[in-house]
């Protein structure tokens, strides 16, 4: 069975920094000294998926995308 | 050679490229290039990139990318094509390109239409910078001796800028957007000017593909080494006595490349390879290197667009490299958080290191931004300003020490910020 793969990244032009996304998904993303995403593992594993799916749906700049494959 | 269009005989040394370069003063017109190259060869599209690929060219703009593979990444688009001449040669200390398009721009733009045909392209932009003023002008001759019904090639003059030659900041500019990176994909193969499949190439990388054209792929591996064959334009400046532009074959030690530069005014402390995306290297071990491009990768050095920067023991290594961090930071194209602030706090702190007024936990933070900056822009600003950044603290790392000591003797090198208005020919 193929399992389904998952990767998150951060388009840092639209990204302006507001944060949702390390406080909904703190298990894969952390901000820097600015405020801005380190997404530390792309790879999003699949207990982790749903949440992922709210966070790139709660940017507001929709800078967060989720590539699912 | 012979006025009568019969092809002219292949250089069999050194210069290649630079082939009729001490005869003109200006820039060399059709007639004179012809006589000198030949005319232009007809060659069908997949024979030509045919060519490129077992000559083993790869570009010249800096990235190093093997030139077939991009010439049949458009080719095999189906849209109708485009090929953008990329002039806007940013990097301060770097002056071969200017050169080309002022001095022999019909060589480049043989290669330009050459390409054109390989990719379907219908049409052929050169874009420069404005400070290349000499350029634009030998440009702008070179098109008006040419058939505009063969192929319309037009100019594109933007704003000047280090991050303004990026492939996708060149695009944007043609596209009459600011001329500033955009994130990727799609590239400029794929979606370019106007929407349609882009050919970007650096004006050397086409100027060697007009020769490989007319004397062949063997010619071209003539010169240089099997893994880095043929021959390539390097930039040297800094303490040495001839600052300019040389052709040199690959696989060349460093010391003929000072040597044909007149030789170090000065016993050299370090040179900086690659320009000031590249790295430093200490001077002994510099002067081991080899103009090879696996080589250099394995000491973590890349020629990039062939600069090479001699930098003399009577100069200060962390204030150079402070002025120039400075230069890169303001650079930034200000699209994206990490770049725009992590780079600004960098070039802050490597100041207060060069200066001798930093903390020792700054020097720790220092490192933790570079480590976490890199990768995390649209472009590769912030990652060539951390190579460099790493290199800097790396190979002077005895200055930071005695910086924080007292005042620090060296006196200041000059090393070029922005854009050079005119060049020492050879």
């Amino acid at each position: 069975m193929k399992t389904k793969t998952a990767h998150l990244r951060v388009n840092p032009i639209m990204c302006e920094g507001h944060g949702l996304c390390a406080e909904l998904l703190p298990e894969l993303i952390r901000l820097d000294d600015w405020g801005y995403p380190i997404i530390d593992t792309a790879e999003v594993p699949p207990e982790l998926l749903g949440l992922a799916r709210r966070a790139a749906d709660a940017c507001p700049t929709l800078a967060l995308l989720l590539d699912e494959d | 050679m012979s006025a009568t269009g019969t092809p002219a005989s292949p250089p069999s040394s050194l210069p290649r490229v630079l082939q009729g370069l001490e005869d003109s003063h200006g820039p060399m017109d059709l007639a004179g290039h012809e006589l000198l190259h030949g005319p232009l060869p007809e060659v069908q599209p997949e024979r030509l990139i045919d060519m490129v690929e077992r000559s083993g060219l790869r570009g010249r703009g800096g990235a190093d990318f093997p030139t077939a593979i991009k010439l049949r990444a458009v080719a095999s688009r189906r849209r109708m094509s485009c090929v953008v001449v990329n002039g806007s040669e940013t990097e301060p200390a770097s002056l071969k390109d200017h050169l080309l398009l002022a001095r022999l721009p019909h060589l480049v733009l043989d290669g330009a239409l050459l390409a054109a045909k390989a990719v379907g392209a219908g049409e052929v932009i050169v874009k420069l910078d404005q400070n290349a003023v000499e350029a634009a002008e030998g440009l702008q001759q070179a098109i008006n001796q040419r058939d505009s019904l063969e192929m319309p090639i037009s100019l594109g003059i933007g704003p000047d800028g280090y991050v303004t030659g990026e492939e996708s900041a060149v695009i944007q500019f043609l596209n009459g957007r600011p001329a500033k990176p955009r994130f990727v994909p799609p590239r400029p193969f794929e979606r370019g000017y106007r929407n349609r499949p882009t050919l970007v190439q650096n004006p050397e990388t086409l100027a060697q593909i007009a020769l490989v054209a007319r004397h062949g792929a063997e010619w071209y591996r003539e010169l240089g080494t099997a893994a880095d064959p043929g021959s390539v334009l390097v930039t040297i400046s800094g303490a040495v006595a001839y600052p300019g532009v040389y052709e040199m074959a690959f696989g060349t030690p460093m010391t003929d490349l000072i040597r044909a530069a007149g030789g170090e005014t000065e016993p050299l402390q370090a040179l900086l390879v690659g320009g000031y995306f590249g790295t430093w290297m200490p001077g002994a071990p510099a002067m081991d290197l080899r103009l090879a491009r696996q080589e250099l990768a394995t000491l973590g050095c890349s020629l990039g667009a062939g600069v090479i920067i001699a930098l003399g023991e009577s100069a200060c290594g962390l204030h150079e490299s402070a002025r120039i961090v400075d230069y890169l930071a303001g650079q930034s194209s200000g699209q994206c958080g990490p770049c725009v602030h992590g780079l600004a706090a960098i070039a802050g702190t490597f100041g207060a290191l060069a200066d001798g007024v930093a903390h020792g936990r700054e020097y720790e933070r220092l490192l933790r931004w570079c480590t976490e900056v890199r990768g995390r822009g649209a472009c590769h600003h912030p990652n060539g300003v951390i190579r460099f950044v790493e290199s800097a603290l790396h190979v002077f790392h005895l200055d930071l020490q005695t910086h924080g000591a007292g005042p620090c003797p060296g006196r200041p090198a000059g090393l070029p910020l922005g854009p050079q208005v005119g060049w020492r020919s050879m």
